[in-house]
């Protein structure tokens, strides 16, 4: 092609251009792609289709396998998420000790329904399937810290926490 | 310890690490295991942790005491908790003061702080060492022998307790026939859910030909309830090193692959560092211990899909794509990993191998009952007093586990029912509870030994929502590849929503069998074929709160929103307001001092109201 295509490396702004090295790395790697797409999410935060178009240039794999191998797992998304995850844990321990309690309580305080993104763009909001933490339910992790035996009452003090860290920040 | 890294050549060479390693331990009064579990974890163990150590370089005692941060210790219910050797004692619901006054009293002052210590509620009195409480008492950790003992992150303490040592007497001794001889001698299992003799499998692999051949460790633990393998990975990474290192020897392969969920960040990290370590000591490389065998470990993290547990599916997820299950036969120890023999192993079966190579098959096999020989691992979880991570012995009643070791229901509440094996297991009852735990006995109940998952019920349980929640689960992670998972599932949770919500009919019960054995008989894989197990034995063995919701619309455990009203009891009802107050959608209506009352068309039965009333007066109907 001679004239510059949306692909092209110069007119990529920077996060895209990042995205384009994290997948050269995992190139002629032998059944890497759940990784690359595991490295290249971590960095732009979700997989857009024209992010999942550079992996599928990068690793010369069919874009219809690329995009198929993210909507098959659930830990890929192709929605921005918000600042924090929060996971509420609804394996079978949880689900026993009152998760959906606390599940319904987080859908009143956030505004939001499962799934979805606070309108501040703070929080995400997702059902996990089992967290591991079966001793200490009904749990919840928001991003990588579990919060265990979760009183929906004292949701809105730890939502406050990270408010709190957001306002300290700024 | 130094973290210095020589590399072995020999099995001399291990024997002189042991006993460095001893030697330099053997100078500590005590040492101090702290336990670095998830479940501790939250429970903030690193203040703990930090505190501890602050406070023994203030009391000079860095020459006298060892701290160890191990993996789980188990009892995850009375977290964060603290063994001091070499007395056994057990410290639980440590806090950084507590552990303080355990520095200056305990390890300095020669007195244990009984205040501390495991509080027995029947008796009424604290068990200071570990191997009197009930919880431990009847445990037998093999899988487990050193989670919780010792420092995850020390190759040296592993080898310490004879660590790497099966794989030198593979290599020294038995050779690759001799070690396939040894696990079919001793009965060993997969642990994983099937039950599938270990030996026998590696046996195939061995004879199987091949260039290319892999070992496969499958840490893609994915029954909600379940995380014994998690448990593992995070205290004793290395014995599942060995496990593999084993298997590959034996096999002919000369490369691993860990698959692991992506949900176990800690498990990842601390399983990456071992396998570095490994390399760095020479026990995975280039020419193992000079036996000439090449062997290394790569890690695969999964992204969140249930069906990569099943063994083909899993592997189609390490080659990079969906996690669609594969037809059988071929099997995978015939054509696997991209292509090529493969052998698939569960964590625990493999954190089993080592132990079993170096005591040999008949200690094994002396625990356990019938075909079912060792010991099993279960994460004890739901609505148990002493929630956690538990090995016994198979055979062992299962009454026993819930009452004597989970110290029975949370609250003093009735039993109910106990869930083995997740999604694929099945509900017991009651009746149940002499029951011997075993391969043969459970599947004969119509549940399975499963994975581990081991969830106790009370009273307060609807089963008829249990099996809907299993349904959703199961529907939700069906794959889509056959239409009897696909459809079918969905088909039997949609009856079962209707059920719960009150709109279900006498004629739904049959509909549901009818559905579910055919699933059973049709579906693909093992997670369509298992899928109905939880819904058939509730309907088996709970069939009359079933008929409740069909018949009589109502739910005996007051459960499911749809069949139950708040109402409150104006005799006990003080008109504080506070319950008015509190109720998100203003359902609660009444003045100061006055009976309030609860508008039922409002309420969304979400219980806040329950939860806050200091009075007792709002009841379920």
């Amino acid at each position: 092609m001679s004239e510059c295509s949306t692909s092209c490396p110069a007119a990529e702004d920077p996060t895209l251009q990042r995205v384009r090295r994290i997948a050269e790395s995992y190139r002629g790697k032998e059944g890497s792609l759940i990784q690359a797409l595991h490295a290249v999410q971590s960095a732009y935060g979700y997989l857009p289709l024209e992010v999942q178009k550079i992996v599928s240039e990068t690793l010369d794999i069919p874009l219809p396998t690329v995009s198929g191998v993210v909507t098959f797992y659930s830990f890929f998304s192709t929605e921005p998420h918000g600042k924090h995850n929060i996971r509420i844990c609804l394996g079978t321990a949880c689900y026993v000790r009152g998760g959906v309690r606390v599940v319904d309580r987080l859908e009143e305080i956030l505004g939001c329904k499962v799934g979805h993104t606070t309108a501040d763009g703070m929080f995400t909001f997702e059902i996990a399937r089992c967290i591991g933490a079966c001793g200490l339910a009904p749990a919840i992790s928001i991003d990588d810290k579990v919060y265990a035996n979760v009183n929906p009452d004292e949701i809105p003090q730890i939502l406050a926490s990270y408010y709190k860290a957001e306002e300290a920040n700024a | 310890m130094a973290k210095y890294a020589p590399r072995l050549n020999s099995l001399e060479d291990l024997q002189a690490i042991k006993d460095a390693f001893l030697a330099e331990t053997e100078k500590y009064r005590h040492t101090v295991i702290v336990c670095g579990g998830t479940g501790c974890v939250s429970a903030h163990c690193a203040d703990v942790l930090s505190a501890l150590k602050k406070q023994y370089s203030v009391r000079g005692l860095r020459d006298e005491v060892r701290i160890v941060e191990s993996g789980c210790i188990g009892l995850c219910a009375l977290g964060p908790t603290v063994v001091v050797e070499p007395e056994g004692v057990f410290y639980c619901n440590m806090t950084p003061e507590r552990i303080v006054q355990v520095v200056d009293k305990h390890l300095i002052g020669g007195n244990i702080i009984l205040d501390y210590t495991f509080l027995d509620e029947k008796t009424g009195e604290h068990i200071p060492y570990m191997k009197d409480i009930p919880f431990f008492h009847d445990q037998i950790k093999i899988a487990l022998r050193n989670c919780g003992a010792i420092d995850y992150d020390s190759i040296e303490e592993y080898i310490s307790r004879d660590g790497y040592f099966g794989f030198a007497k593979a290599v020294n001794e038995l050779g690759r026939t001799g070690v396939y001889e040894e696990l079919k001698a001793s009965g060993l299992r997969g642990r994983g859910g099937a039950g599938f003799p270990t030996g026998v499998k590696w046996e195939s692999g061995y004879n199987q030909p091949g260039e290319q051949k892999y070992i496969v460790c499958n840490a893609d633990e994915g029954d909600p309830g379940a995380y014994m393998d998690r448990s593992i990975l995070e205290g004793d990474p290395h014995s599942v090193i060995e496990g593999m290192l084993l298997g590959g020897y034996t096999i002919g392969a000369n490369k691993g692959y860990v698959y692991v969920r992506a949900e176990y960040p800690i498990a990842v990290e601390r399983l990456s560092e071992a396998i570095e370590t490994a390399r760095a000591f020479g026990l995975l490389g280039e020419n193992i211990l000079g036996s000439g065998f090449s062997f290394d470990i790569e890690i695969r993290i999964g992204a969140g899909a249930f069906v990569c547990g099943e063994e083909t599916a899993l592997l189609n997820s390490i080659e990079g794509k969906r996690g669609e299950p594969r037809q059988k036969p071929p099997f995978p120890f015939q054509k696997g990993l991209f292509g090529c023999p493969t052998i698939i192993n569960n964590v625990e079966t493999l954190a089993n191998v080592p132990v079993i190579i170096v005591r040999g098959a008949e200690w094994f096999a002396s625990y356990g009952v019938g075909r079912s020989k060792g010991t099993k691992v279960f994460a004890l979880a739901g609505d148990i007093k002493y929630s956690g991570i538990v090995e016994v012995p198979m055979g062992i009643r299962m009454g026993d586990i819930v009452f004597t070791i989970g110290g029975g229901i949370k609250d003093g509440k009735p039993f109910k029912a106990v869930q083995t094996g997740g999604p694929s297991g099945g509900c017991l009852t009651k009746d149940h509870l002499d029951v011997s735990v075993d391969y043969e006995s459970l599947s004969a109940m119509g549940a399975i030994m499963g994975s581990g998952g081991m969830i106790v019920m009370d009273e307060n349980t609807c089963m008829v929502d249990t099996a809907r929640y299993f349904m959703d689960f199961v529907q939700d992670e069906s794959c889509g590849h056959c239409v009897p998972c696909r459809v079918g599932t969905k088909r039997l949770l949609e009856i079962l929503q209707r059920i719960v919500s009150g709109r279900g009919e006498v004629s739904d019960l049959d509909r549901l069998e009818k559905m579910a054995l055919t699933i059973k008989d049709t579906a693909m894989c093992g997670l369509g074929q298992t899928a109905p197990n939880p819904l058939l034995t509730t309907l088996k063995y709970f069939r009359d709160e079933y008929e409740a919701h069909v018949i009589h619309k109502t739910c005996p455990a007051h459960v499911c929103k749809d069949m139950i009203t708040y109402v409150i009891d104006p005799e006990k009802c003080r008109g504080c307001t506070l319950c008015a107050r509190q109720c998100p959608v203003s359902a609660i209506t009444g003045s100061v001092k006055e009976p309030h009352v609860i508008d039922s068309e409002k309420c969304t039965r979400c219980g806040t109201c329950i939860s806050n009333c200091k009075f007792g007066a709002i009841m379920i109907k």
